[in-house]
């Protein structure tokens, strides 16, 4: 068992847009380009060229479909990575202390070296936000790019996870949850901010944006406010034009 | 326990950051290639860029994973087996080089015409096309005749530029954006910026496309339109806007055909001696030329001469869309869109057209001289793409939604639709085509360009067509960027003549570029009675095994993207923003590590040896050692090369001399060159002195060019006058009377070709395609990253259809249409329009190419849609075989398609047809673990 720290010193996570993502991915890619570059191990693939290629990704964007009675269908994109969830079952199930919850931050982690790949935390996490590397045998998981976020080697500008960095439709945010005035706090309320199963008690730290009512344009009638006809019955023309230029 | 480890949180990033220019699709973003040891370690945007200012998608980031990938080509190849075996043999550059120059020496000498080349992806046209036009073929084009010819074409005739990468919604301003048949294309990133920009501001996005995918699904409302219908939709919101009279009178008196009178005889426009059409003055009523200082056209002008009464344009325009026929309740049915939705959204564009307009306090000078003080914006803006221009209606769909904007007053103003430099650029200024061919001697002038009446089409004195594309003939008047579906089909057929050797570059015509696949295949591997290929020599350049190597006599490997220079120039496809000029380079960030060249210094060294005028000294040897060189010192006229920025002494933008040093200025500048227009010269450019102005000063025009926008559009008349019997070039009869339907000067509507030619009862589906997001075209299915995200495309069914069909998720269906059938995967989606399927783009590979698997999921459940269509429509018993492409343009109806799916028990492709090609790369590894850094 590994314990988790009572409290954390910052709540660093981030606000995803469920309203704004077109779900192109480039959160995924990105985040692989960088993870495999960096953090542990390098992000694998199995038969990369072949049948069933299968890798190691941090990051997922799923798309679901919505029926709504009597209204049309919609789609949404669900990018998926790591909450860094404050109640963490992944951190407490840990058998070797591998797994944990940075105090300074509050990101979630994996220490390498103690990983032996055991699998537990991924079956505890509720989310499926874990993948073993199947070419190193250690659990991988969103690091929250933290060796991004306070690199000195980069400008100040680019001290954020890779995914943020990319992501084109701006879905994204990161930013701290303990501080009520930061960006992230004050998007997340103002835009009604939810936690992903919240029955699971974990916590999570990151939040999702719902997205916007759609479809809600009224048809509209003959009578309508801004279509009112310049002529009752349009007799060409000349009869138009006459009661169009009367009306400027 | 508790394991709070110690990090090193500030890891070196990288040895240095390069900065070139994406090519994993055509959006062209600035990239930071992070390089560890030489190797390529990470890729991100560049920040300062003006097409991404930082952000990149998918496929950019995975470019790590084109560089590496297993498929590359790695030397010169020469055909060995039969063609599309895949067999060949590594060749050394000088041999490849003298076995080109041996076929396309005496091609030069005696009959230039008997050279194809085409391009494919190609963005360098302006390159290509030049060295193309110094051999002297006619046959040159690159593939907008089978991508978005629609589009560029209606657009430019219409307002001087189109959607597509050549302008942009004013992403800051505008309050409705109306997005049509657009899943991912011309501009990636900036659309998604874009979206994300109007989302923050709670600007309404409107979805037209029959699939809600991608930014379709992030829009407000969403109008699952029936495929081909879109410019029904359109004309209806034009007529009840027009009955309303919400419509920008002022902006149509001032700046465009409108007011312009109409012989009301030939229907041609009144114009003085000079050439330029004549309005009636309101204040004065006189006669005067449109851009006489001071006047200002009546919209209702008249004019009566030889007892004959001309009208305006305007009012003809009334008149035809004042018809019910074009009513929201007459075009429902057909549309798919009830009447109440199609007039909710002609309210809510008057509403905010008029109602929430905007004015900028800038003051400027119109081309009648007049002064103006303020600019006033109409926030509503549109985007469109391939959804409604990949259709036989396509032209005239694209031109009715150009219609609509200038109508609306949304065009070039504050919250609509901007144009990006060198546009906007009257489509008079373009040059027309040219096909003069001379043995041993340049062509005439450019081959492609804009036709203005019959007297431009391409043919020879007897009249058949002078291209072996039959580009800018009767059956396709206006195909200004010609017919690259049609050169195999019509190489084989010997019509209108023989060729001898196709040369192709980028572009995978034996697969996922052609219409008809097998009967292609068919094509480029028929031999005639004395066993030789019908189709004698075939030239390939691309950097991967594609589909196409294995049919090629010749491969000439081309380098990856971050090995190449590039220029992503003015004179071809600009990158530059609505308030700044802009264009790019690319250079080699890393050396190739295989005996490979980039395919345009390829071309110096041929235009070389072949003494091609522009590609050799005055003493005859080579003039450019390598792009790079052309890129830097060739000069198209006085003053004006490739490059834009840093002319000169290294300072001067535009206008020029040579810089020695401009390609190492680009990069040290982060790749790209930047200007800005100047403040209050950045709206109304067709007709703002000042922007004209600064246009001469940058090279884009050589005296100002002010002109008005094309409502209706004469060369349509002109052609369907030739139709009627004036003339001295006549159409063959049995294309007179569809000349004479669909090429009316003022946007119509008619139904798709295909639903004419095949049974709407048999083939009741429409089938369409869409681009991933994450892929693009087949470039990304050998990518070990993007391939996990797309390896496999199924059948996307709609719900009603599951349902009728008896269908469930995991079902395979055989899906027919007049052409042909293939057995394919589907899954449900509700969010589709109910008659339509469709399935990702180009993600079906055939076996044994791109270094994959033979068993990879790409082989053994992705198709192509290509093997349903074919390149001429069904017969219909009138003894012609009617071309699948749109009757103006030529652009490839890939969108008109129909087809019906049947359940099958069977749960596998057939794919008996298509043998495995013999790798000549190999096969990628079993594992990848991709860290450079130590």
């Amino acid at each position: 068992m590994t314990m988790l720290p009572k409290k954390t010193e910052r709540k660093l996570g981030l606000v995803i847009d469920l309203d704004t993502c077109v779900g192109c991915h480039a959160c995924v890619i990105s985040c692989k380009g960088w993870n495999t570059e960096n953090y542990g191990a390098p992000l694998s693939d199995e038969r990369p060229y072949g049948a069933d290629p299968t890798g190691t990704f941090l990051n997922r964007v799923h798309s679901y479909e919505v029926k709504i009675d009597g209204k049309e269908s919609q789609l949404f994109h669900f990018p998926k990575s790591c909450l860094h969830c404050e109640d963490a079952p992944c951190v407490t199930v840990c058998p070797t202390g591998a797994s944990y919850k940075r105090v300074e931050d509050g990101i979630v982690l994996v220490n390498e070296k103690d990983c032996i790949g055991c699998g537990l935390c991924a079956w505890a996490c509720p989310y499926g936000a874990r993948e073993l590397d199947a070419a190193e045998g250690v659990m991988k998981k969103c690091t929250l790019c933290v060796d991004r976020i306070y690199n000195e080697n980069l400008p100040e500008e680019d001290r954020v996870p890779a995914c943020v960095r990319t992501c084109p439709s701006g879905a994204r945010h990161f930013g701290d949850f303990s501080d009520p005035e930061s960006q992230v706090s004050k998007i997340s309320r103002e835009r009604n901010g939810f936690d992903l199963m919240p029955e699971q008690a974990t916590k999570p730290v990151n939040k999702y944006l719902p997205p916007r009512p759609k479809d809600t344009m009224k048809e509209v009638d003959v009578l309508a406010p801004f279509l009112a006809p310049v002529a009752d019955e349009p007799e060409g023309f000349m009869a138009w034009l006459d009661k169009k230029l009367d009306k400027l | 326990m508790t394991n709070q480890t110690c990090l090193n949180t500030s890891p070196k990033v990288s040895d240095e950051i390069r900065k070139t220019t994406c090519y994993m699709c055509a959006c062209r973003c600035g990239i930071d290639v992070h390089l560890k040891e030489g190797k390529v370690a990470y890729i991100e945007g560049n920040r300062d860029h003006p097409v991404n200012k930082g952000v990149l998608c998918a496929k950019g980031s995975a470019g790590i994973m084109q560089v590496n990938a297993p498929s590359r080509l790695r030397a010169p190849l020469k055909r060995v087996g039969p063609r599309g075996s895949g067999k060949f043999e590594e060749i050394s550059w000088e041999e490849a080089l003298e076995i080109a120059e041996g076929l396309l020496r005496p091609i030069r000498d005696q009959n230039p015409e008997k050279l194809a080349f085409f391009t494919g992806r190609d963005q360098s046209q302006s390159f290509t096309s030049l060295w193309a036009q110094d051999f002297g073929t006619p046959n040159y084009a690159a593939h907008g005749g089978f991508c978005s010819v629609n589009m560029a074409t209606a657009g430019i005739y219409t307002i001087g530029g189109s959607f597509w990468e050549f302008g942009q919604p004013d992403w800051e301003n505008t309050k409705i954006f109306i997005i049509f048949g657009v899943a991912e294309d011309h501009d990636s990133n900036p659309i998604k910026i874009g979206l994300s920009r109007l989302k923050e501001r709670g600007s309404k996005i409107i979805a037209v496309n029959p699939i809600r995918t991608g930014y379709n699904a992030i829009a407000d409302e969403w109008i699952a339109i029936t495929p081909g219908t879109d410019g029904q939709f359109i004309l209806a919101l034009i007529h009840e806007i027009l009955k309303a009279g919400k419509i920008d009178l002022d902006y149509l008196s001032r700046y465009t055909n409108a007011p312009v009178l109409l012989n009301a005889e030939t229907g041609l426009l009144l114009r003085d001696k000079d050439g330029k059409e004549l309005v009636v003055d309101k204040e004065s009523g006189d006669l005067h030329p449109f851009d006489r200082k001071g006047i200002y056209p009546d919209l209702a002008g008249e004019h009566l001469e030889s007892g004959m009464l001309h009208r305006t344009v305007f009012h003809s325009l009334v008149d035809q869309y004042l018809s019910p026929e074009f009513s929201a309740d007459v075009v429902s049915e057909s549309t798919g869109i009830s009447a109440g939705k199609i007039r909710a959204i002609a309210s809510e564009l008057a509403k905010v057209a008029f109602e929430e307009t905007i004015e900028l306090p800038h003051s400027w000078t119109d081309f009648r001289g007049e002064e103006h003080t303020k600019i006033i914006g109409r926030p509503v803006s549109f985007h469109a793409m391939r959804g409604i221009s990949a259709h036989s209606n396509g032209f005239q769909t694209c031109r009715a939604l150009h219609v609509l904007q200038i109508l609306l007053g949304s065009v070039e103003v504050p919250g609509g639709f901007r144009l990006k430099p060198p546009y906007p650029k009257p489509s008079t200024i373009h040059p027309k085509p040219h096909f003069k061919v001379s043995p041993g001697s340049p062509l005439d002038g450019p081959h492609l360009g804009f036709v203005h009446g019959p007297d431009d089409l391409a043919l020879k004195s007897d009249g058949t067509p002078a291209r072996i594309d039959k580009a800018f003939t009767w059956e396709n008047p206006m195909s200004a960027h010609g017919l690259m579906h049609m050169v195999i089909s019509n190489a084989y057929h010997g019509d209108p003549y023989k060729i001898d050797t196709l040369f192709f570059y980028m572009a995978n015509m034996s697969w996922n570029s052609s219409m008809n696949t097998r009967g292609v295949l068919k094509m480029l591997t028929d031999v005639d009675r004395n066993g030789k290929y019908v189709i004698p020599n075939i030239i390939y350049s691309d950097a991967y095994s594609s589909e196409m190597v294995a049919y090629a006599d010749l491969i000439l490997p081309d380098t990856t993207y971050l090995e190449r220079y590039d220029c992503i120039s003015l004179l071809d496809r600009p990158i530059s923003e609505a308030d700044a000029i802009a264009d790019a380079i690319r250079w080699p960030v890393i050396k190739p590590d295989r005996d490979v060249r980039g395919f345009q210094s390829v071309l110096c060294e041929l235009g070389g040896r072949l003494e091609l005028p522009n590609f050799i000294n005055e003493d005859g040897t080579q003039r450019y050692t390598d792009y790079a060189d052309y890129i830097v010192n060739h000069v198209r006229k006085p003053g004006i090369g490739p490059l834009a920025g840093f002319r000169g002494t290294g300072t001067s933008a535009g206008r020029g001399d040579v810089n020695p040093r401009q390609m190492d200025q680009y990069i040290e500048n982060g790749g790209f060159f930047v200007e800005k227009i100047p403040f209050g010269a950045n709206y109304y450019k067709p007709w703002n002195m000042g922007y004209q102005e600064w246009a001469v000063k940058m090279g884009l025009y050589d005296s100002p060019k002010p002109y008005l926008f094309q409502l209706y559009l004469e060369p349509l008349r002109k052609f369907q006058r030739a139709a009627e019997g004036y003339g001295d070039r006549q159409p063959p009869e049995h294309l007179r009377k569809r000349i004479k339907s669909t090429m009316a000067p003022i946007p119509i509507w008619y139904p798709p070709f295909e639903g004419e030619h095949v049974d709407p009862a048999e083939y009741p589906l429409h089938a369409l395609t869409q681009r991933p997001m994450a892929m693009y075209h087949s470039w990304g299915g050998q990518n070990a990253w993007l391939r996990q995200i797309h390896g496999t495309n199924p059948l996307y069914v709609s719900s009603t259809q599951m349902k009728k069909h008896d269908l469930v998720q995991g079902d395979w269906v055989k899906l027919s249409s007049a052409h042909g059938s293939i057995v394919v995967p589907i899954a449900e989606m509700s969010a589709l329009n109910e008659d339509t399927v469709w399935t990702w783009n180009a993600i079906g590979k055939r076996k044994g190419t791109w270094a994959l698997d033979v068993d990879s999921p790409e082989t053994t459940k992705g198709f192509l849609l290509n093997h349903l269509i074919s390149e001429l429509l069904p017969q219909k018993g009138d003894g012609y075989r009617w071309m699948n492409s749109d009757p103006i343009t030529g652009q490839a109806a890939w969108f008109d398609l129909r087809v019906k799916i049947e359940k099958t028990e069977l749960q596998k492709m057939d794919d008996t047809s298509f043998e495995i090609i013999e790798s000549p790369v190999g096969k990628g590894p079993d594992n990848l673990s991709w860290k450079v850094g130590k």
